[in-house]
């Protein structure tokens, strides 16, 4: 047999003397690293993606994963990874898949800003004594409210107010479609949604009736592959969204492998059984602004006038693009940066397209305040939001909400391996294979999900009450209250952020 | 028979006049002078019947559930886009991105049609979505096919232009397309094999075709003289080798 000239990335192996031939991990493990040879378990190292399934269920802490040792001569320009996938490509002439946001080591400019916090001139407030707010509204709001005094003396809003989706955080979980997830990954995310008052996403794979219980906490999306999309579909949720792009792939389409694609998959798509579902780069009844306006007062004109959102991936130009999406009517713009996972890109695409979610929001903030028009819509931000400080400095750059996808699955077991365009994914969560999926139980995961989303709760209440503010309202655009380390003037400029010591 | 006169209204108003008389119990419904109001029919779900007399706008019978909708001249683009069932016959041409993601119901045109027609339909064994063009049409037709039936008839023979244009069934992975006459291979995507229906396929070509006749006043037999070419995709997964794993 021809050994493939990509080395394998990591080294599996088993500790003889501690193993008791127990098998589990080879029951664990979705890629088939291990199997059963007489008298002890066999390794094939090649087919290992460290997930650490395998040692998270071995009894006897006998697993160990390494990264390969034997690497190719070190070499500061040629990476690993460079000289891996021109091997693979080599061996299959086939684009390089890849899962998850991108791993590359650009600069992390979250991790460059400071937020401010009182001291002695202005009191900081203690959130577990005193009300903060972190209630938030998503969609367009009035640019002027009227109110005014009943006959009871009661004040009464005269103003019609748009639709709007009301979170008890400011934070909902991304689009993951059913096919990329599995059903119980959805209902992980459907059950957190509703018991921390806030919105899963059904991605472009339609709504499975499981979840039907969970409607008033669940945004529906429109694709390009227009999968699952019917009028119940579209009034199910509470708002709909329109998918232009994500960030980790930004201009390229969808194509969820046949691997992924079983009986319940298929029907709720309605495509055969093993195909790959295609989602089309463009939607090809959107070329320009004016179409898109199209789209959102068809959908509009079908859900008598739900919030429609807009998700576009973080490119160059996003602030002009943001604005006209705000002028073509959209209640919500949804900002993906780079960063932003996926079940399945080309590796090229997601290390090499887009910009960072930090620029785009405050680009498209700016834009929106500049043309009037900041109060028309919400922004949502996501693509890499690791916690609740990065929710926080998103917020302040000027978000109304951030929206997680990577965060939430981590709670399900996800290690971040990267492999989820597979299908094997040992957790059962970008996988369809039912002896996989099986594995999480939606009740137990639900569980660490909203343990995640209560967490985050109390710390964005204690930055709130360092900063002196108890409602999450007063940080929003509140860019006063970041400090930049170590970025260049430009950078500063465009964030709207001073630097630290000023 | 309720009229409404649509002159001068906004789509907004027209529409809800449209559901008012709906909710009120009336099954047929008669637009009059329509001139390219947007969106009329969107997301109705009732088996009503409803005629348009004027040009209709874009998007019309977007994401429709079940209406019967006739109109009597040209109309626009994005016809029938996520249509779920109902009709929509149109007696004169239509534009372009008909049917867009189509998964039920069916589309009845008498005249031509534009670009990318019928892209992205999908159906299964409960429902599928059906497109009758009895022109010609523009690039693009069927692309991304992944389910549903496409026939497209070419009935005007002094027509000098091509039946179809470049791409017809680009990235094709389901469904099935019929074009009367001959298909020229150079048109076709690589995801495409071309065939002669065989007699079931002539069953479900000749049922399609029926219903046309039926509501466009035309002649099955006629029609039926002129034999046909299927187009069915060669893979189910025709990117399925574009991947290195
Ligand atoms: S799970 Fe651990 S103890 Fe069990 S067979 Fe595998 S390596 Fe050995
Ligand atoms: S979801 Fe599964 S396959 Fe994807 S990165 Fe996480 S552990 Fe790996």
């Amino acid at each position: 047999m021809f050994k493939s000239l990509a080395p394998p990335e990591y080294l599996a192996t088993i500790d003889r003397e501690k193993c008791i031939r127990c098998k589990r991990c080879i029951q664990n493990c979705g890629w088939g690293v291990y199997s059963w040879g007489g008298d002890k378990i066999l390794i094939n190292t090649s087919k290992c993606v460290k997930c650490l399934r395998c040692y998270h269920y071995c009894p006897e802490e006998a697993i160990e994963i390494k990264d390969n040792p034997t690497k190719f001569k070190n070499n500061a320009y040629w990476s690993f990874h460079h000289i891996r996938n021109i091997k693979r490509q080599a061996e299959t002439g086939g684009i390089p898949l890849t899962g998850m946001g991108s791993d590359q080591n650009y600069p992390i400019l979250f991790d460059n800003l400071m937020i401010d916090a009182c001291q002695v001139t202005n009191p900081s407030i203690d959130p577990l004594r005193e009300p903060m707010e972190l209630r938030t509204y998503l969609g367009k709001k009035p640019s002027s409210v009227k109110i005014e005094k009943g006959k009871d003396g009661k004040l009464k809003l005269q103003t019609k107010m748009p639709p709007q989706i009301k979170l008890d955080l400011p934070i909902i979980f991304s689009p993951m479609s059913f096919g990329s997830i599995s059903l119980n990954a959805q209902k992980v995310l459907a059950m957190a949604a509703k018991e921390c008052g806030t919105v899963m996403n059904t991605g472009e794979g339609g709504l499975h009736e499981d979840l039907f219980p969970y409607k008033s906490n669940i945004m529906v999306q429109v694709a390009s592959g227009r999968f699952g999309v019917n009028p119940d579909y579209l009034n199910a949720g509470v708002a709909v969204e329109i998918k232009i792009g994500q960030g980790a792939k930004p201009g390229i389409g969808g194509h969820l492998p046949g691997e992924k694609i079983p009986l319940e998959v298929a029907k709720t798509r309605m495509i055969p059984v093993g195909t790959d579902a295609i989602s089309p780069a463009p939607q090809h009844d959107i070329y320009s602004i004016e179409d898109l306006r199209q789209l959102i007062y068809a959908i509009k004109e079908a859900t008598n006038y739900k919030p429609v959102s807009v998700k576009i991936a973080a490119v160059h130009n996003v602030a002009a693009i943001a604005s006209g999406i705000v002028r073509a009517g959209a209640d919500i713009v949804y900002l993906d940066g780079f960063r932003g996972g996926t079940g399945a890109a080309p590796s090229i695409i997601r290390d090499h397209l887009g910009i960072p979610i930090e620029h785009a929001i405050a680009a498209v903030d700016d834009r929106l305040r500049q043309e009037g028009i900041r109060n028309e819509a919400s922004i949502v931000a996501a693509g890499g939001i690791r916690s609740s400080a990065d929710a926080a400095k998103a917020i302040a750059l000027g978000a109304d909400a951030c929206a997680i996808a990577t965060s939430a699955l981590i709670t399900m077991g996800c290690t971040t391996c990267g492999k989820c365009y597979t299908g094997n994914c040992s957790w059962g969560i970008t996988t369809q294979r039912p002896e996989l999926t099986a594995r999480l139980d939606p009740e137990v995961y639900a569980e660490r999900l909203i343990n995640l989303l209560h967490a985050w709760t109390h710390e964005l209440k204690e930055i709130l009450g360092a900063l002196g503010i108890n409602s999450i309202d007063s940080l929003r655009g509140n860019r006063e209250r970041l400090r930049g380390i170590g970025l260049d003037t430009q950078t500063l400029d465009i964030l709207g952020v001073k630097p630290a010591g000023r | 028979m309720f009229e409404i006169d649509a002159k001068g209204s906004y789509y907004r108003d027209l529409n809800n006049k449209v559901r008012d008389a709906i909710s009120k119990g009336e099954k047929e419904i008669t637009l009059k002078n329509i001139n390219g109001q947007y969106y009329i029919g969107d997301g109705l779900r009732e088996k009503v019947s409803i005629i348009i007399e004027g040009v209709p706008g874009n998007d019309l019978a977007a994401f429709m559930d079940g209406p019967t909708i006739r109109i009597k001249s040209n109309a626009q683009d994005n016809i029938g886009n996520t249509m779920n069932s109902g009709k929509v016959i149109i007696e004169g041409n239509a534009g372009d991105v008909l049917g867009y993601g189509m998964r039920g119901g069916k589309l009845h045109v008498r005249g031509d049609v534009g670009y990318r027609v019928g892209i992205h339909m999908k159906g299964d064994k409960k429902q599928a979505p059906t497109i009758v063009v009895g022109g010609t049409a523009g690039d693009f037709f069927g692309e991304y096919m992944a389910g549903g039936l496409l026939i497209l008839l070419g009935l005007d023979e002094n027509d000098p232009r091509p039946i179809v244009g470049d791409y017809l069934g680009t990235g094709m992975h389901g469904g099935m397309i019929f074009i009367r006459g001959e298909v020229d291979e150079k048109l076709c995507g690589a995801e495409v094999g071309i065939m002669d229906p065989d007699a079931d396929d002539l069953k479900v070509l000749k049922a399609a075709l029926t219903d046309y006749c039926n509501d466009l006043g035309l002649n099955l037999d006629e029609i039926m003289k002129k034999s046909f070419k299927k187009l069915i995709p060669v893979s189910l997964r025709p990117y399925g080798n574009l991947y290195a794993y």
